[in-house]
């Protein structure tokens, strides 16, 4: 906020043509009862889903109405922490609130047991990362694990072979 | 497309720049609307209403910037309304400008879309921090990368795809007054040579950051009779959405942008769009998008768009020239981005694009998409009113 105290900058012709005013926002969230669920869920080291009564599909995190179906969703499913990068991105711009060393890579991930990928994180070198690649959570430890998803620190891969291109094609 | 007759008789846009520090938002947007009154022959006080349009308001930090463009654009007195679709939103707010005349409601509309992006950081407005999730995208490019890499993937297409887009739209550009991007040493190795940013989208393969603004008059045909020029006429109109996220998501090749495709199409009578289009303006921010849409579109087979960029179909010359003013890869004022693709499409059936004109264009597309390339809109203009 330091900016806005400061004498408005000039140009070479002495005009001044722009100030900064800096904004703040801070605003509350209220998640809702499956999202709720998910994050309670979490903080036990739990990947809470939810199955679609019509097209059985799983959405983690649960979405509380099914996107293609337009109804409410049925039953709570557990999911495995484990999971198909289906595609990702190596990360080389800095921006605000990054948290990561440059270069970086975050993906989407098909948990198992999941119709949906999710975006996270991938810890391993840039240059090994590849699609198909299996993962595995790795979770905050109990005691500082807050109710989001940063309550896996990030993916790490398994080591096991890469999942075959037809398993995880739907995902792109 | 439905109802009355849709003209398009006055066309305007700013010299796009990466910081127009000469103009308010206002005077952006008032050069671009006069520009467009200009060319139809009228003033601000011969329209009947204002339709406006830009990206979200974070990407300036100006909340509702309607309120304050009441006046800079004449709207005193009259209807003037907001239209806002993400990165789509220049399309969809000449297509809601275009339905106010085609239902009979006004006989002529002023629409102005803009963004001013040198005012804020729209990286920033796109990389917050969201509730529950830990921050991980880094702007447009790293949301749209992995998108690129599935393509890549499933279509087989050689790496250079990418480079060879990158080099013709800014080729194209040269020949655009307008274009924000003068790149005459372009080439392929530049763009090799640059720096991968959000990998696999090198810095030159994205689009840049622009401070400009576009304008349309739409007129009825009774209207349109009194114009200087000859008009533009607005042949099918489409928008089309999907949510972000649903199991079995084609994010490469999305639904909502085939439907809207085959909407528009069928509006304008057209069965074979590779014969039938003269020439497409598309949006394409990050170079590969050019394949990708050219298959979501119709244009190629699924897996094959690549082909038409590599063989040289989609430059200038070729036979489905896309963005041949530059497109998006050379000028991106976001707001006003899809407008400028729609404007340039009914420019080419007009015959007034100058430098960058494709012989006897008749039918032209102009797209535009944002999100998480869910929203879409687009409009086939033509020379014949029918």
């Amino acid at each position: 906020m330091s900016d806005a105290s400061k004498p408005a900058k000039k140009d070479a012709d002495g005009e001044v043509r722009r100030i900064k005013a800096p904004v703040k926002l801070d605003y509350t969230v209220t998640a809702g009862l499956a999202l709720s669920r998910f994050l309670k869920g979490v903080t036990a080291g739990k990947l809470l889903g939810q199955r679609c009564g019509v097209c059985s599909k799983v959405y983690v995190p649960p979405r509380g109405g099914c996107p293609t179906c337009g109804v409410g969703m049925g039953e709570q499913v557990e999911v495995k922490d484990t999971g198909t990068l289906t595609t990702f991105c190596i990360v080389n711009v800095p921006f605000e609130g990054q948290t990561m060393k440059l270069p970086y890579v975050y993906g989407l991930i098909a948990l198992d047991g999941a119709d949906n990928a999710l975006h996270h994180l991938i810890l391993a070198p840039p240059e090994e990362v590849r699609m198909g690649m299996r993962l595995r959570a790795e979770w905050v430890p109990p005691e500082s694990r807050p109710a989001s998803m940063e309550a896996i620190r990030w993916f790490v891969p398994t080591g096991e072979p890469d999942a075959p291109w037809d398993s995880y094609k739907e995902h792109l | 497309m439905s109802g009355r007759a849709c003209a398009i008789t006055g066309i305007g846009q700013t010299k796009h720049a990466s910081k127009r520090d000469d103009v308010s938002i206002a005077g952006l947007c008032r050069e671009a609307a006069l520009r467009a009154l200009e060319d139809a022959g009228l003033s601000f006080a011969d329209i009947d209403a204002v339709v406006i349009g830009k990206a979200p308001d974070m990407f300036e930090g100006v909340m509702m910037p309607e309120l304050y463009l009441a006046d800079a654009l004449g709207a005193v007195g009259k209807p003037m309304m907001r239209v806002h679709t993400a990165g789509s939103v220049g399309g969809s707010t000449a297509i809601v400008a275009a339905h106010l005349i085609s239902s009979g409601v006004h006989e002529r509309v002023l629409t102005v879309s803009f963004e001013k992006q040198s005012e804020s950081d729209a990286m920033w407005a796109l990389s917050h921090k969201y509730p529950f999730q830990p921050p991980l995208m880094a702007g447009a490019g790293g949301f749209f990368a992995p998108i690129v890499r599935s393509y890549i993937k499933r279509s087989g297409a050689p790496l250079d795809t990418g480079i060879a887009v990158a080099v013709k739209d800014r080729l194209h550009a040269l020949k655009n007054p307008y274009a924000h991007l003068t790149l005459p040493e372009i080439s392929n190795d530049m763009v090799k040579a640059s720096p991968m940013l959000w990998d696999p989208i090198r810095y030159l393969e994205t689009c840049p950051s622009s401070d400009g603004a576009c304008a349309l008059v739409l007129t009825s045909a009774q209207a349109a009779r009194r114009a200087p020029g000859k008009p533009a006429w607005v042949r099918g109109t489409s928008m089309r959405t999907e949510p972000a996220v649903f199991a079995g998501r084609d994010q490469v090749s999305p639904r909502a942008g085939r439907e809207c495709a085959a909407d528009v199409y069928r509006q304008a009578g057209v069965s074979n769009p590779s014969k039938q289009i003269d020439v497409a303006e598309i949006y394409v921010p990050f170079s590969w998008f050019e394949p990708m849409w050219l298959e979501n579109l119709g244009f190629a087979e699924v897996n094959q768009g690549w082909q038409k960029t590599m063989d040289g179909s989609t430059a200038l010359g070729g036979a489905l020239p896309i963005n041949p003013s530059g497109g998006v890869l050379s000028s991106n004022p976001i707001g006003a981005s899809g407008m400028l693709r729609f404007a340039e499409a009914a420019m080419q059936v007009r015959g007034q694009a100058g430098a960058h004109q494709v012989d006897g264009a008749r039918m032209a597309l102009g797209h535009a998409y944002g999100g998480a390339s869910q929203f879409f809109s687009m409009w086939i203009v033509s020379s014949e009113r029918e």
